[in-house]
């Protein structure tokens, strides 16, 4: 994963500038360590748009025909034609985020708020001819609502697309540890 | 003092308003549990939920914790959750496949999954006691019927009673017009189940099942979002998928809710009709229609897809989309907490884009993202919350009181925001708590 990390990376001129024998073999690994952190710091800011209700910059994240998936189970290899908690393309997003910034969306009216951590960030795999990432991450979202906190918890899985704008989603899947069990409300936005 | 407040229910319903009790009193939920719940027919499950001998899957019942199981000659029996020896519950995972025995954790006394008594560890000890292997009383408890309709599991937890089809009278067309169009003539279920808790009574649920009034307020932002996309769509491909409707349709104006009947039988289920106009004339609708026409000839084909209905609720715990193959039960957890378990179907023979639609309404309305029933939750939440308050001691159902039309004991509302459906639950509701069967 390392090499072809490598292969594709630039070098950076910045890095080889430092003094010394040792900086060589920095420089050598420094394309897969900028991945690893422009991956991290895409994750993050992710997460930074949920807890702070910047929809369209959430949806912007996803490339044109990028998906929100959460399975409706863990088996689940593909949303197509079974059932799924969240399957949404970017117009349904769409709808998402017109419905919960509308006046009169009443379930939105109490005060709410989210708080993502993410981490355990790994590339789990690149593609040397696309270099198209699978990312795998967990995460934990405490959410606070009228008075009452609820806690989800899972993996995501990000495919990612490399453009001249940097990452797009091109498929996140949204595993939840407690998305089995019965849920007290539903949810309103992307966890 | 509890007993007082339960004595007489009847004084809390008059014809055209409830008393807030009804709602909040943890004594008259108790009552309905066992007045209601454990006599009447309660939907448990679909025949394909449990192909196999041995799956199985638990629910509840009233109070009554229950397992729907398959047995080894084909038969589903509903029994009791419960070890006749200590009182442990023998499952206790939601469904699974228990193989050709229940084994209790506890102690190890197995049952065969008819509920029959199959072997205690250790007999040795019992010689001489009141315990027999061979009496029905170490046995798991049978649910005391047992039916199904068309592949629909029933029970009831009371001896005698109507039988399941006397129960399920005329609104017995939520299966038929779900099974019927279905080329094979059946549905399969798909092995999903979405629950939603929601903090109120139950009965707030039902009533906004029929609601006509209810879903251009209450829905508006989700209608609003939905439409804008929908034309958005139409102007760049020309056509938008059947799914933005299902959510635009939300912005029906009262008037056109107006139109809409609902048919209200004595037993509390009512009927109401369809809105959404889901006959479209796009290639996969007439691919079906097609289908269908092979099977049933033509005549009879337009007699099922020309049945226009939208909704069947089967008081007191079971709300049908047929036309869109979903279906709600409705399990009261307490007086102020109700889980509803929702399921959808695929229809036999069909075409995979038929169940596709009713997949989207599924994943759309009936997930737990749903952008409809946030809503509808909220204002169950803040309709509990207030009736728990003296602000007021009664619920108002005058909407065209008296303006209904009775044939037979059958209520047709000639507006369809009359509500006369809750009026209606409230008929059944008396008739029940006050022994009536």
């Amino acid at each position: 994963m390392a090499r072809t990390a490598k292969k594709s990376a630039p070098r950076r001129k910045r890095a080889t500038a430092a003094k010394g024998a040792p900086v060589k073999r920095i420089v050598k690994t420094n394309g897969a360590y900028d991945t690893q952190r422009q991956v991290e710091q895409f994750l993050y800011r992710q997460a930074e748009f949920l807890d702070e209700k910047r929809w369209s910059d959430f949806i912007e994240l996803f490339a044109n025909d990028g998906l929100y998936w959460m399975p409706a189970s863990p088996e689940q290899t593909t949303g197509e034609g079974v059932p799924s908690i969240f399957y949404e393309d970017r117009n349904l997003m769409t709808v998402r985020m017109k419905r919960v910034t509308h006046p009169h969306a009443w379930s939105q009216s109490p005060a709410w708020g989210t708080s993502h951590l993410v981490s355990n960030v790994a590339i789990e795999k690149e593609d040397p001819r696309t270099s198209e990432l699978i990312v795998r991450s967990r995460f934990h979202m405490m959410e606070f609502r009228r008075d009452a906190s609820r806690h989800f918890a899972g993996t995501y899985r990000h495919r990612l697309a490399k453009t001249k704008d940097g990452y797009r989603i091109k498929l996140q899947r949204v595993d939840m540890v407690n998305g089995q069990g019965p849920y007290d409300y539903v949810l309103q936005v992307w966890v | 003092m509890m007993q007082d407040t339960v004595r007489d229910l009847g004084r809390f319903v008059e014809p055209d308003r409830v008393h807030r009790s009804v709602y909040t009193d943890p004594a008259i939920f108790e009552r309905e549990m066992e007045t209601i719940f454990h006599k009447v027919w309660t939907y448990v499950g679909h025949e394909t939920q449990v192909p196999k001998p041995g799956d199985y899957y638990t629910l509840l019942i009233g109070r009554q914790p229950m397992v729907m199981v398959r047995h080894e000659d084909g038969r589903i029996h509903v029994l009791y959750n419960r070890c006749a020896h200590r009182g442990a519950m023998v499952c206790g995972a939601l469904h699974g496949n228990t193989g050709k025995a229940f084994t209790c954790s506890y102690h190890s006394w197995q049952y065969h999954t008819d509920g029959t008594l199959e072997s205690i560890p250790l007999p040795k000890g019992y010689e001489g006691t009141r315990l027999s292997p061979g009496s029905p009383e170490f046995n798991l408890k049978r649910a005391a019927r047992v039916d199904s309709y068309r592949g629909f599991v029933f029970a009831s937890l009371a001896e005698d009673g109507p039988s399941l089809l006397e129960y399920l009278g005329d609104a017995k067309i939520a299966f038929d017009d779900m099974c019927n169009r279905a080329p094979a003539g059946e549905v399969e279920v798909i092995p999903n189940c979405f629950r939603v808790i929601q903090h109120s009574n139950w009965k707030i649920f039902l009533e906004n099942q029929l609601d006509a009034l209810h879903p251009s307020v209450t829905h508006e932002s989700t209608g609003r979002a939905a439409l804008e996309v929908e034309h958005d769509i139409e102007k760049r491909n020309g056509k938008a998928p059947l799914d933005y409707h299902y959510l635009s349709a939300f912005t029906t104006p009262f008037h056109k809710w107006d139109t809409v009947q609902t048919v209200n039988y004595p037993n509390g289920h009512c009927i109401l009709q369809g809105y959404m106009g889901l006959r479209p004339q796009d290639p996969d609708t007439l691919a079906y229609e097609a289908v269908m026409r092979k099977h049933y000839g033509a005549a009879r084909t337009e007699d099922i897809l020309g049945v226009n209905i939208h909704h069947v609720l089967l008081y007191p715990g079971l709300s049908v989309q047929s036309p869109l193959q979903q279906l709600r039960a409705v399990r009261p957890l307490s007086v102020d907490r109700t889980l509803t378990e929702i399921w959808h179907f695929r229809l036999k023979g069909a075409p995979e884009a038929i169940y596709r639609r009713a997949l989207g309404y599924y994943n759309l309305v009936n997930s737990p993202s749903t952008m409809v029933n946030a809503d509808d939750l909220e204002n169950f939440w803040r309709c509990h919350q207030g009736l728990a308050s003296e602000g007021g001691d009664w619920v108002s159902f005058h909407r065209h009181a008296g303006q209904d039309d009775e044939k037979d004991g059958v209520i047709m509302s000639r507006w369809g925001t009359s509500e006369a459906p809750m009026r209606n639950q409230f008929r059944a509701w008396t008739h029940y708590v006050a022994g009536g069967r």
